[in-house]
């Protein structure tokens, strides 16, 4: 396990899940890409499947629709991996609660489905792109 | 703009006057006209046809008396906002589709049934469009009764 | 001919690939698009109900985050028609301020991404790069780089101070030289040209069936703008004039929005050095019961609300209509009959603001699944290989991304 660990040290393959967000979140996090914050300087890296991933970015609140979706694809991503909820809505229902699509805050689902799953918060709304560097940075750290 | 000099207005008035139940100016840019389920489409295929008028939603509304639909008109060259209203009787609100007069009312009356369950006669594609493929048939969570999905 | 159905996915090539719409092909040309939505529904004008007046705006705003001050603007227009509120001086000038500055930073956010479409990665980073001030002077201004929480029923929540304003002056300044710039280039490039020239035409006949809006209607020479159909915030104050282009296709869009970029930077300008003194709210004690509506010319097009209050101090009715869910089924008329490879770069065309619209999901027909998003993305990219290399030489985008290397 410590090899692993020190493996996905080295650096962090990250796969965006977008599950219902208003977008700024994910624009956001596409700003770390870009020259002022360069995040891949860092070794953190956007791969295009699940299968591939360190880490899931997650924005967004879970709804009806997107949760049976959610599910299949945390199954997919490779173990073990960290849950980075990015923005309100990702960690929690925040104003959305009371909608009639809303099924509940993210950790609390995705606890159901995998009591040992590895969350990490980075609150904001939106996050500014260094809170999400921040993150992904002492999520590294905590593995 | 004085709503006296909105051509748009005054000829909707002039050529449906009778059927016309009732005419609000409610200040210089909004207007609303009150009208039969049965008048309506006629109605919006003249103020779109004849005066350019652009259909910018139609909003829904649960009322005690029943299911009011709000038309909203915009004409550009006169700043001005024709909103023709009407109601629909429950359980079973039905009014004629404008999906034939313009593509853009394909969606909109398809929200309408989705989240209120009206039914739009003659619509090519009437099904749900917003709410998930596992939402219940029948449950219409802009209904004044939608009291939320119980989760049993 | 066979007909193969591909998933169309993501608009973005980095995001989840989530179901969008459905494409139908022959061979290499799309002949169907079906559309599905309902990913980001989150059932926001039944929750409009359950907060209160000036809670909403905040709740709105959330619809969207690239066009998060058009709904809280069209709202409050709204519920100021309702109740005959006359909004100060000061703070139309202020709304208009912050309206044009997000439709700087939308349509330069719109720029980036379709130059990733098409295969100018340089561009991307660097529109991007120059989008990174924009938001800085939302920081300064408002408070944070989005979400900026600046309307109110009434007037604005924050006043501007002109100790702020020879920054933003300067970073307008910048923005104009750059997009002046880049529009040079992009006129010139015939790669771009052969990519968008001629492809996913909207005709004049189709923009007004499907009742299409803001750079998707005004780049098929139509001049429908809120901004001068219905004046709001300080529009009818300042002078500026409508972007239309002719022709329809991609080529236009791209045009409109480069010049559209430009000259609400110019408006933006105009209205620091035109702010009146002055308060910059109205006080409102309570709604009255009526119906109001407001709208306003959102980067994508129209955002329309409609405000119903029984006197009560939450709304009774909210209805809101964002312009992507106008403008997306246009592809129906824009897809069919189109190349495969351009299938991204047209859809992208229409600046699908999907949270605003919800999502798109799909269906396949007969289970064949032959592609996700990102193919589609990187045959539009690849398609631009083939032509630069046929072309033998450097095109002036080229010239232009190596010139910001350097």
């Amino acid at each position: 396990m410590g090899l692993l660990k020190w493996a996905l040290k080295k650096s962090i393959w990250v796969y965006h899940v977008a599950l219902s967000p208003c977008n700024n979140c994910d624009i956001e996090v596409l700003d770390v890409l870009t020259p002022r914050h360069d995040v891949e300087r860092f070794g953190i890296k956007l791969v295009g499947s699940p299968r591939h991933a360190d880490a899931l970015l997650v924005s967004g609140v879970v709804n009806r629709h997107v949760l049976p979706r959610f599910v299949e694809l945390y199954h997919q991503t490779a173990k073990p991996c960290v849950v980075l909820a990015i923005g309100s809505c990702a960690l929690s229902t925040t104003i959305f609660e009371p909608g009639y699509n809303t099924m509940g805050p993210l950790d609390k689902i995705l606890k159901e489905i995998d009591p040992n799953a590895i969350i990490a918060y980075v609150p904001g709304c939106p996050p500014k792109p260094e809170a999400i560097i921040l993150g992904a940075v002492k999520a590294l750290s905590a593995l | 703009m004085n709503l006296s000099k909105a051509v748009s207005l005054n000829e909707l008035r002039r050529t449906y006057g009778d059927r016309i139940d009732k005419c609000e100016e409610v200040s210089a840019n909004r207007a609303y006209v009150y009208l039969s389920p049965a008048v309506l489409p006629k109605v919006a295929r003249f103020l779109h046809k004849e005066h350019n008028g652009r259909l910018a939603t139609v909003t829904g509304v649960d009322t005690r008396d029943g299911i009011e639909l709000l038309y909203h008109f915009l004409h550009p060259q006169e700043h001005l906002f024709i909103t023709l209203k009407t109601r629909l009787d429950k359980p079973s609100p039905e009014i004629e589709s404008l999906a034939s007069l313009f593509p853009a009312a394909i969606w909109i009356e398809r929200e309408l049934y989705d989240l209120l369950g009206v039914t739009f006669t003659g619509h090519p594609d009437l099904r749900r469009l917003v709410l998930p493929d596992s939402w219940p048939e029948g449950v219409h969570p802009l209904r004044r009764d939608f009291k939320g999905l119980s989760e049993s | 001919m066979k007909r193969t159905i591909i998933p169309l996915g993501p608009f973005h090539p980095l995001l989840e690939e989530a179901e969008f719409f459905e494409l139908t092909v022959e061979g290499e040309k799309v002949v169907d698009i079906d559309l599905h939505v309902g990913y980001v529904h989150r059932g926001i004008e039944k929750l409009s109900e359950t907060k209160t007046f000036d809670q909403v705006p905040f709740l709105v705003e959330r619809i969207c985050g690239i066009c998060s001050t058009s709904h809280p603007l069209a709202y409050v227009q709204a519920v100021e028609d309702l109740a005959g509120i006359k909004v100060p001086e000061r703070a139309l000038y202020i709304r208009t301020i912050v309206a044009e500055l997000e439709r700087v930073h939308s349509h330069l956010l719109w720029v980036g991404l379709a130059g990733h479409f098409i295969g100018y990665d340089t561009l991307f980073n660097w529109v991007w790069k120059y989008r990174e001030p924009v938001l800085d002077v939302f920081e300064n201004l408002c408070g944070n780089r989005n979400h900026y929480g600046m309307m109110k029923v009434g007037g604005v929540r924050r006043d501007f101070s002109k100790d702020d304003f020879p920054f933003v002056h300067q970073v307008m300044d910048q923005t104009i030289a750059a997009t002046e710039m880049l529009t040079g280039a992009v006129m010139d490039d015939p790669v771009l040209h052969a990519r968008t020239k001629g492809v996913g035409v909207l005709t004049k006949e189709d923009a007004i069936g499907y009742a299409t809006l803001g750079p998707v209607v005004r780049a098929s020479g139509i001049p429908d703008d809120i901004r001068t159909d219905d004046p709001y915030a300080a529009y009818d104050r300042v002078d500026w004039k409508v972007v239309t282009y002719e022709g329809g296709d991609v080529f236009a869009k791209a045009a409109v929005r480069l010049l559209e970029l430009v000259e609400s930077a110019k408006i933006v300008k105009t209205c620091m050095d035109r702010l009146p003194d002055g308060p910059i709210a109205t006080e409102v004690r309570s709604i009255p019961a009526g119906e109001g509506i407001g709208h306003a010319e959102a980067p994508r097009g129209e955002v329309f609300h409609y405000v119903r209050s029984n006197g009560k101090n939450t709304p009774e009715r909210h209805k809101i209509r964002a312009p992507s869910y106008v403008n997306i089924p246009s592809f129906k008329a824009t897809c069919i009959g189109e190349d495969i490879a351009d299938a991204a770069l047209i859809s992208a065309a229409v600046d699908p603001c999907y949270c605003c619209a919800e999502r798109m999901a799909v269906v396949a027909s007969n289970g064949d699944r032959l592609g996700k998003g990102d193919d589609l993305v990187r045959m539009s990219r690849e398609k631009s290989r083939r032509l630069k290399d046929e072309l033998g030489q450097r095109t002036p985008l080229d010239k232009l991304g190596d010139s910001l290397k350097g």
